[in-house]
C-alpha cells in the first residue's frame, strides 16, 4: 500500500526544483593548465574558450575545456565558429568527456576586462544554461608566481535589470544596486583525479626551491606597476568624462524645468486675460514645444563598469605592493646579516 | 643454409642519433584523464600527440587528444576519421601543432603498437611513440619515448625495433601553478599573493638554516668538508651586492616610500569612487 510517505511520481514530476545558490566551482588541474597553456601561447592577444562540466547542486564542476580559434573579420566566421564548436563537443563526446557547457573562460591583461561584451556574453549564455560561469586568467600575473584565476557571475538583480536596459537613477536606488553588485566572485576549488595525483606526487622535483618561488622573489615589479598605474589613470579619465556627462544632464534638466515654469506662468497669464475677454482659455500643455521634450537620462552602466575596473586596479597595486614590502625587508635584513 | 659471407645484422641509424623527446605536464593531464574516463571494455588508450620539432632535433610534445580505437586478439582498428577531424580542429586554434607521434597507455610495446606505429609512420616520417604505465607495475609510474628502428640484414629489411629515447619531463608550468594545488585531490582554495609569499620565504628560510648547520657541521668536525660545497657557499654570499650601509639604507627607503605612494594613492582612489558612487545614484531629481 502506498503510504504517505512515497510521493506518486506525479507529484514530484509536478514540484519545481529549487535551484540552489553557486557556492562554489570546483576546476581540475588539467583545465588549469590547458587554460594556461592557451593564454600563454597566444599573449598578448586575448583569447577565449569553451568551459565543460557538469552542475552539481550548490558546486559547478569543470572538467575539460577547449579553446575557441582566433576570430578573424570574416563573414563565414559565424557559422565556421558554430562548426568548430559542434565538432569539439560531438568529437569529446566520443571519448566520455562531459559533453555540458557550463561557461567560458578569457584571458585579460592586467585585469581590465569589465567591458559590456562580457556581460552581453553572459546574458547570452544564461539564456541556453541555467547556471554559467566566466574564468578569467592574468598571464601577466603569472610572472609574480600568482596564480591569477578568477571565476566571475553576473549577479541576478543585475541580469534583470539589463534586460530591461533601464540604467537611470530611480531604477538603480529601486534595486539598491551599486557598482559592486555587478559581479560575483565565486571561490575556486580544485580536484585532481588520484591517478594525476600519484604521477605529480612522483614526477615532483626533489629541489626544494621551484620556479613560482623564483618568480615571487624577483624584486623588480616597476613595469607591472608603471602599467597598471597608466590603465588607472586612463580609466580615471574615463570616469571623469562619465561624471561630466552626468552634471551636463542634471544642469539642463534644471535648466529645462526653468523654462518650462516660465512658459506655464506665461500661458496662465494668458489664459486669465482670454477669460476676462471671455475667449477660450488655451491648454497648459503644449507637446509641440521643444522645452517639453524629455531629456535622454545618461545610462550609468558605464561608469558602474569603469569602477569597477578601478577598483580591480587598486586591488592589483595593493596586492604588488604588499608582496614588495616583505622582499624589501628581506632583503634588507638579509644584508644586516651579511654585515 | 650455410652462407659463405658473414651477413651482418645492421641498425640503420635513424637520421638523428641525438633524438631526444620533451614533454610538457599538459600532455600527462590529458592522457591520465583520457584513461579514467575511456570505455569499460577498453583496456589501454590511444591517441595522438601533437607538437612540434624544434631546430635541434628536439621533439617538443605540446598536446594530445585521445582517439577511439578497438583492441582484440584478431582485430585492431583505429578510428581515423575522428582522428583527422580532432587534428583539424585542433590546427584552427594552433596552426603550429603538427602531429609528432602517438601515445599509449601501458608497460612496454605490445605487437598490436608496431601496427599503430606503422599507421602514424605514414603521417609523420619518424613518429614518437610514448608510454604511460598507469598501472603503476614497477612501482613507479613509467614514461617512455621510444622511436622505431629499421634493422636489415645485408640489404633485407628485417623488422623495425623500438628503440628507447630520452625523454625530458618539463615541469616549469606545473611548477609555476604550484604542485601543491596539482599534486592534493582536492584543494579548498588558490593561495592568494600573500600566501603564497608566506610559502616562499618558509622555503627560503629552512635552505639557509640548512647550509648554516651545514657550516656548523663543518667547523666542529662532524662532516667532511667538501671543497666544491664551500666554493660554492662562498659565490652565493659573495653575490649579494656590496654596497655602503649608507647607500643601502637609501635604496630600500626609496623604494619602500615609492611603495607606500601606491598605497596611499589607491586609497584615495577608493575614496574617490565612493563619492562619485554616491553622486551617481543618490542625486535626486527634484
Amino acid at each position: 500500500m502506498a503510504n504517505a510517505m512515497a510521493r506518486s511520481f506525479l507529484q514530484v514530476a509536478s514540484t519545481e526544483e529549487v535551484a540552489s545558490p553557486l557556492r562554489v566551482v570546483q576546476i581540475e588541474g588539467l583545465v588549469i593548465l590547458k587554460i594556461i597553456k592557451h593564454c600563454k601561447d597566444f599573449a598578448p592577444a586575448l583569447v577565449t574558450g569553451q568551459l565543460l562540466g557538469l552542475d552539481v547542486g550548490s558546486v559547478l564542476e569543470v572538467t575539460n575545456c577547449f579553446p575557441f580559434p582566433i576570430r578573424e573579420e570574416d563573414e563565414e566566421v559565424e557559422a565556421d565558429g558554430a562548426n568548430y564548436q559542434l565538432e569539439m563537443m560531438r568529437c569529446l563526446r566520443e571519448v566520455n568527456v562531459d559533453n555540458n557547457t557550463v561557461g567560458w573562460y578569457q584571458s585579460t591583461i592586467l585585469g581590465s576586462f569589465q567591458t559590456v561584451e562580457l556581460i552581453e556574453t553572459f546574458m547570452n549564455y544564461q539564456e541556453n544554461i541555467r547556471r554559467c560561469v566566466c574564468i578569467i586568467y592574468d598571464p601577466s600575473r603569472s610572472h609574480q608566481g600568482v596564480l591569477a584565476l578568477k571565476a566571475l557571475k553576473l549577479s541576478d538583480s543585475f541580469m534583470e535589470l539589463f534586460r530591461t536596459q533601464n540604467f537611470t537613477g530611480e531604477k538603480l536606488r529601486e534595486k539598491n544596486l551599486s557598482w559592486v553588485d555587478i559581479f560575483e566572485e565565486i571561490p575556486i576549488k580544485v580536484s585532481n583525479s588520484a591517478l594525476i595525483s600519484a604521477f605529480m606526487t612522483e614526477l615532483e622535483s626533489d629541489m626544494p626551491v621551484i620556479q613560482c618561488d623564483y618568480d615571487r622573489l624577483q624584486l623588480s615589479t616597476n613595469p607591472y606597476m608603471e602599467r597598471n598605474l597608466e590603465f588607472l589613470s586612463e580609466c580615471m579619465d574615463e570616469l571623469a568624462a562619465e561624471q561630466q556627462k552626468l552634471q551636463f544632464y542634471y544642469r539642463s534638466l534644471s535648466r529645462q524645468q526653468g523654462q518650462q515654469q516660465a512658459w506655464l506662468q506665461k500661458r496662465r497669464q494668458e489664459n486669465m486675460a482670454r477669460k476676462a475677454a471671455g475667449e477660450e482659455p488655451l491648454p497648459e500643455e503644449d507637446p509641440s514645444n521643444p522645452i517639453f521634450k524629455p531629456i535622454q537620462e545618461p545610462s550609468r552602466l558605464e561608469s558602474f563598469l569603469v569602477t569597477n575596473q578601478i577598483a580591480n586596479y587598486c586591488n592589483q597595486i595593493n596586492g604588488v605592493a604588499g608582496q614588495s614590502f616583505s622582499r624589501l625587508y628581506l632583503l634588507k635584513a638579509l644584508h644586516a646579516h651579511d654585515k | 643454409m650455410a652462407a659463405s659471407e658473414h651477413t651482418v645484422l645492421q641498425f640503420t641509424a635513424p637520421s638523428s642519433t641525438s633524438l631526444s623527446a620533451k614533454v610538457h605536464p599538459l600532455v600527462l593531464f590529458n592522457i591520465c584523464d583520457c584513461f579514467v574516463r575511456r570505455p569499460d571494455q577498453a583496456e589501454r588508450v590511444i591517441g595522438t600527440l601533437l607538437g612540434s620539432v624544434l631546430p635541434d632535433g628536439t621533439v617538443d610534445i605540446r598536446n594530445c587528444y585521445a582517439v577511439p580505437h578497438n583492441e582484440s586478439p584478431d582485430l585492431v582498428a583505429l578510428d581515423i576519421d575522428y582522428h583527422h577531424n580532432m587534428l583539424v580542429s585542433h590546427q584552427k586554434v594552433n596552426p603550429k601543432e603538427v602531429i609528432v607521434g602517438w601515445f599509449s597507455t601501458g608497460l612496454g610495446v605490445t605487437g598490436a603498437s608496431a601496427l599503430f606505429h606503422d599507421f602514424y609512420s605514414r603521417e609523420v616520417p619518424n613518429p614518437v611513440h610514448l608510454t604511460v604505465d598507469m598501472g603503476f607495475t614497477n612501482g613507479v609510474g613509467t614514461i617512455k619515448a621510444y622511436v622505431s628502428v629499421n634493422l636489415s640484414i645485408g640489404d633485407r629489411p628485417l623488422v623495425a625495433q623500438f628503440q628507447e629515447i630520452p625523454l625530458d619531463l618539463r615541469m616549469v608550468e606545473a611548477e609555476q601553478v604550484g604542485f601543491d594545488i596539482l599534486k592534493t585531490t582536492s584543494n579548498d582554495k588558490l593561495p592568494s599573493d600573500l600566501e603564497g609569499m608566506e610559502v616562499t620565504m618558509e622555503r627560503l628560510l629552512a635552505l639557509i638554516d640548512d647550509v648554516y648547520k651545514y657550516v656548523d657541521d663543518v667547523v666542529e668536525g662532524h662532516v667532511a668538508p667538501d671543497n666544491n660545497i664551500g666554493r660554492f657557499i662562498a659565490d652565493t654570499v659573495a653575490s649579494l651586492p656590496k654596497l655602503s650601509p649608507l647607500a643601502l639604507d637609501k635604496l630600500l627607503n626609496d623604494n619602500l616610500q615609492d611603495q607606500l605612494l601606491l598605497l596611499y594613492l589607491s586609497s584615495i582612489i577608493r575614496t574617490q569612487l565612493s563619492l562619485a558612487e554616491k553622486l551617481n545614484t543618490a542625486a535626486q531629481i527634484l
